[in-house]
């Protein structure tokens, strides 16, 4: 190999890397800018979770629906993963019904708003027949009623810096969707399913639906939401409760 | 005397080699963590739905491993796929534009199809250890398995892997539909994987049976190197 040519090649070479160095800033501004990072981007997974969360960001749209499905279709075994909460205050909210349970709304909105059961009910709702899979394999398809959380969203109006939408369950977890996810017209507040009142054991009395992503994003047993602009300082800082054991922030896979 | 002859004529590219080991490196990853996730739920179906309780197409006799190994499981099955589909994009523009595709994978035009692939067939059966002449270049019958792998076999996973994103799905739908249900792109994307698996362990045996030594080093170096005989 003539001096030239390999001088010319590691020429070429460094101009690729700070090509690529440089593309690389450049892209991860642009991504935190449009809200392409997910809060568990840390470490040599978040790399993966990442490009995932950043592409399905970019694929889907406001208009993209999980499929429907008809009476039918509806599942006769609705498997759960964990036990409802077995202790105080669930406990006695259940035997009451939920008749003095409320669901409080507030951080980033105009009009901090606190919604008993009846209230909820009395909203404008939706009824869908959706699929959920488990990310352990799992999945059944069930009817879900509830009102649109981007109603409840515009009823409390979310302020202009708001980027994520955090649930704090009875089972001292939380989980947070971002505005996306939030605003989607199939992501639900559910309080009936199959026509029934929300079984104890799918989260009673009120969970979140997100059919664009696996039935964990779904929390169950909701107490509190809060609107923010950041996640960093709930729990270990990554969204939710999940990645402290291991799973990703994000669902949609 | 035994000597060791190197030839310098280049066996691999560049490109092929970086390729294939970082293609290694991530089937590794899939394959650990395609595991990982597949104990917490060692059961298969068929349709859009299934769990404990309905029917199944093949239940493992294994414990569900619940709340663990599918959370890294999935971390890292996603990242090794990310690693794995951009080399293999990679891999298949560049082979299309330096025809390493059509001259190296698709069937040679010199032989006819159906002799040369019962020629290779003989030999195989009649286990004769390849020549130095076969190691320049693919049979016919590595040439149908590379193909099948890069052309059927990847594609299928990525698209049974696509079928089972709601995300994806709220998309394309056709992708879970045209398949017949969420849990049949589950239970063939596991049949998938595993003819994958076992195209690894049958590509390893026969390297084995070259040579493993100086077809792994081929492989690593770019340079066929050969033990001739000289009297």
């Amino acid at each position: 190999m003539s001096d030239t040519l390999s001088r010319r090649k590691l020429i070429k070479t460094g101009l690729v890397a700070a090509a690529g160095a440089s593309g690389l800033a450049v892209a991860a501004r642009i991504a935190s800018r449009y809200g392409l990072i997910p809060p568990d981007h840390r470490g040599i997974y978040g790399i993966g979770e990442t490009l995932t969360y950043a592409t399905q960001r970019l694929l889907t749209s406001h208009d993209s629906l999980a499929r429907e499905f008809s009476r039918s279709d509806i599942s006769s075994i609705a498997p759960v993963n964990g036990e409802p909460p077995e202790y105080e205050p669930y406990l006695r909210h259940f035997a009451e019904g939920f008749a003095s349970w409320q669901l409080t709304i507030d951080g980033l909105v105009a009009h901090p708003a606190s919604f008993s059961l009846e209230d909820l009910k009395r909203l404008p709702s939706r009824t869908q027949i959706t699929h959920l899979a488990c990310e352990e394999g799992w999945s059944y398809i069930a009817q879900w009623t509830g009102v649109p959380l981007s109603y409840v969203l515009n009823l409390v109006g979310v302020l202009p810096q708001a980027k994520y939408v955090v649930f704090f369950a009875f089972d001292k977890k939380f989980d947070s969707l971002d505005m996306f996810d939030a605003w989607h017209p199939q992501t639900l507040l559910a309080y009936s399913m199959n026509g029934q009142d929300l079984p104890k054991r799918h989260g009673a009395p009120l969970r979140v639906r997100v059919p664009r992503q696996l039935g964990f994003k779904s929390k169950k047993y909701l107490t509190h939401i809060e609107v923010t602009d950041k996640v960093t300082n709930i729990g270990s800082g990554q969204g939710s409760s999940s990645p402290d054991k291991g799973y990703s922030w994000y669902g949609g896979i | 005397m035994r000597a060791l002859h190197r030839l310098d004529s280049s066996r691999f590219s560049a490109l092929v080699r970086i390729t294939h080991w970082v293609t290694t490196l991530s089937f590794f990853g899939l394959l650990v963590s395609g595991i990982a996730i597949f104990i917490a739920h060692p059961r298969l179906y068929w349709g859009e739905t299934g769990g404990l309780g309905t029917p199944y197409v093949l239940a493992f006799p294994l414990p569900f491993m619940k709340g663990g190994p599918s959370g890294w499981g999935r971390s890292l099955h996603f990242l090794s796929a990310w690693v794995c589909v951009l080399t293999g994009i990679l891999y298949v523009l560049s082979g299309i534009f330096t025809q390493h595709l059509r001259r190296n994978l698709l069937p040679e035009k010199a032989e006819p199809f159906w002799s040369s692939l019962r020629r290779v067939a003989s030999n195989h059966l009649h286990l004769r250890r390849p020549t130095e002449e076969d190691s320049l270049t693919y049979n016919i019958l590595q040439r149908l398995t590379y193909l099948t792998v890069i052309f059927v076999f990847f594609p299928l996973l990525i698209w049974t892997g696509f079928a089972m994103s709601p995300a994806i799905v709220s998309v394309l739908p056709g992708t879970v539909t045209l398949l017949g249900g969420q849990e049949t792109a589950r239970t063939i994307h596991f049949f998938v994987a595993s003819f994958v698996v076992f195209f690894f362990f049958v590509h390893i045996a026969m390297i084995c049976l070259a040579g493993f030594t100086a077809r792994v080093g081929a492989m690593i170096t770019g340079r066929r190197v050969t033990k001739v005989d000289r009297p």
